[in-house]
């Protein structure tokens, strides 16, 4: 059963076609890549998958449900969490908070509830907070729970924004270049944590340029060059495809 | 680490309570006017401090509640503090209606149109818009106010209500700020694409933070109805929103303290510097000028919220 159904994605920023009549499926509980050189557009297919973008053709069905015209924060409620390639933190504010935001979605108090602290109130706070320092611990930075976000490392800030994306309760989590700036033992760890998140139950989708990441972690690849999709498949297909390896790893010097 | 702050706080408590006691008319009005610009500013606290908003017409919603206060109070008679609740109902429901079409505006566009919009309600309650504003010379004859059987009159009688009002504030909007609510607003003022992504209506939260705190203007209003008993649309000039914007700025954004003691330093210092009169202006600017260089988060900028240590076994359920 496929979680999410992309169905002939285009969209256009004045004359250039970024995305260009895309389509693929994302199985349930599967860890699927989007690959592609720079300017490949897929960047561009998250932000239509997230709302921050419309599509000028084609449909996004998430479990079997029309998402193309929601509002991001629609989306993120419905079970579609996200992280940015370039690290979106609310840097002032500590690693804690910026856990709890992801648990936004998932609470209720409002302005007059927060004033009277209400009982339901404070148990929902005390409980955000307690799920807010689990995904912490999940990704391994409780011991930075009172720092601001923006004296993390930048290997630790890229995981802040995962627990962040974890802390909405998603069914569905976008990765956008998850190992940029990390070393190697950082990547390391990363794919651990990318395979627990799976087997949380959760499906992940993600863009990567770091070979060894997508090729060890994902079981499906998606190609995309300019904007269209070349190719779609198991890592070892995907190495062996002609088409690829023209476009994207380049032609092969031995 | 001995922290000094309650300590500050409650000589400052003290000192204000007695503060009537000991001072005359003049001054305990000057803290007076200290009260409802610091109510003011705590309300405009919500959406230039926590929401990160430019909204320098908050004027605008203080004349909404005024005006309603004067006009019911005067045509039908009903007691004065009454009408605070309709006042604050009045000026929250016209921020609804003007905000929702520029919410979207980012920061100096939506300052220009929030300049506007004062100066709109300024010139609509010259011009007696309805036939129920008074024109230029306002509404006059507003009754004193009543709090349980007791006549609200003297400077130090409205004293204590303005501060009490202003308690209130401060602890209301302290828990506000603790909060789900309180925590939203941060998040779009930090980034608002990052708090949209994390699932925060960012449009809803920006619209209400424009609602609380012109609810509380408007109550504010109510309070300045009751104490003037005549007000006019000069009282709701662009220069009362500049300052109220400045007092946010100067004291620190989204510092509750912060803002308490910027109302002080820009309402209560030129009182003591009146016989410099007009030099106290270019003081004025130095400081903002300097402050904008060394120390751009305001005097006391807010400080992080707390969050209690992490439970042994992580368990959802509270005391």
């Amino acid at each position: 059963m496929s979680l999410l159904q992309l169905q002939n994605l285009t969209k256009r920023f004045g004359g250039l076609v970024a995305v260009d009549n895309v389509s693929f499926d994302v199985p349930e509980g599967a860890i699927v890549g989007l690959i592609g050189p720079n300017g490949a557009g897929k960047t561009t297919v998250f932000n239509l998958i997230t709302g921050n973008y419309r599509p000028d053709r084609g449909d996004i069905l998430f479990d079997g449900r029309s998402i193309r015209k929601l509002p991001t924060h629609r989306i993120v409620h419905l079970g579609i969490a996200r992280t940015f390639q370039t690290i979106r933190l609310f840097p002032k504010l500590s690693v804690v908070e910026n856990v709890l935001a992801g648990r936004h979605c998932r609470m209720k108090a409002g302005v007059i509830a927060a004033m009277l602290r209400l009982p339901a109130q404070k148990r929902e706070e005390t409980a955000a907070l307690a799920e807010a320092r689990a995904e912490m611990a999940f990704v391994g930075i409780e011991r930075d729970a009172d720092q601001v976000a923006e004296n993390l490392s930048y290997g630790n800030q890229r995981l802040l924004e995962i627990a962040r994306a974890l802390a909405t309760g998603p069914r569905f989590i976008i990765l956008d270049e998850p190992a940029g700036g990390m070393n190697d033992f950082e990547t390391a760890k990363l794919i651990r944590v990318i395979r627990q998140i799976r087997d949380r139950g959760i499906t992940v989708l993600l863009i990567e340029h770091d070979m060894s990441l997508v090729m060890e972690a994902c079981e499906q690849l998606v190609v995309l060059e300019n904007g269209a999709k070349i190719a779609e498949g198991t890592p070892g297909e995907i190495q062996e495809n002609e088409r690829v390896i023209e476009a994207y790893l380049g032609v092969e010097e031995e | 680490m001995k922290d000094v702050r309650p300590v500050i706080y409650a000589v400052f408590c003290g000192a204000l309570l007695l503060a009537p006691f000991f001072l005359n008319a003049y001054w305990v009005d000057v803290l007076n006017n200290v009260g409802l610009y610091a109510i003011l500013g705590l309300s405009l606290n919500i959406i230039l401090g926590h929401a990160g908003l430019f909204h320098m017409g908050h004027a605008a919603f203080y004349a909404m509640g005024a005006y309603t206060t004067a006009i019911i109070n005067t045509s039908y008679q009903i007691p004065v503090l009454w009408l605070m609740p309709l006042s604050g109902l009045v000026a929250g429901v016209a921020a609804l209606v003007i905000a929702r079409p520029i919410i979207h505006l980012r920061g100096d566009y939506l300052l220009i149109v929030t300049i506007g919009l004062v100066e709109i309600v300024r010139i609509a309650l010259i011009n007696n818009v309805f036939g129920i504003t008074g024109g230029s010379n306002g509404i006059f004859g507003i009754s004193r106010p009543e709090l349980f059987g007791f006549r609200i009159r003297r400077p130090e009688h409205f004293f204590f209500l303005i501060w009490g009002f202003a308690a209130i504030t401060v602890f209301l909007f302290h828990r506000l700020e603790n909060s789900r609510f309180g925590r939203a607003l941060n998040y779009l003022r930090e980034d608002d694409v990052a708090a949209e992504g994390s699932g925060i209506n960012t449009a809803h939260y920006k619209l209400i933070a424009f609602v609380v705190g012109a609810v509380w203007a408007g109550m504010a209003g109510n309070i300045f109805a009751a104490k003037m008993t005549i007000i006019a649309p000069e009282s709701f000039n662009f220069w009362e929103s500049v300052i109220m914007f400045m007092i946010v700025l100067l004291g620190g954004r989204g510092s509750i303290p912060g803002v308490i003691l910027g109302a002080f330093l820009i309402v209560g210092l030129p009182e003591l510097f009146r016989q410099f009169a007009t030099a106290r202006m270019l003081v004025f600017g130095a400081i903002m000028v300097a402050m904008m260089i060394f120390r751009t988060e305001g005097i006391l900028p807010p400080r992080p919220r707390r969050y209690p240590a992490a439970v042994a076994d992580g368990g959802g359920d509270g005391p």
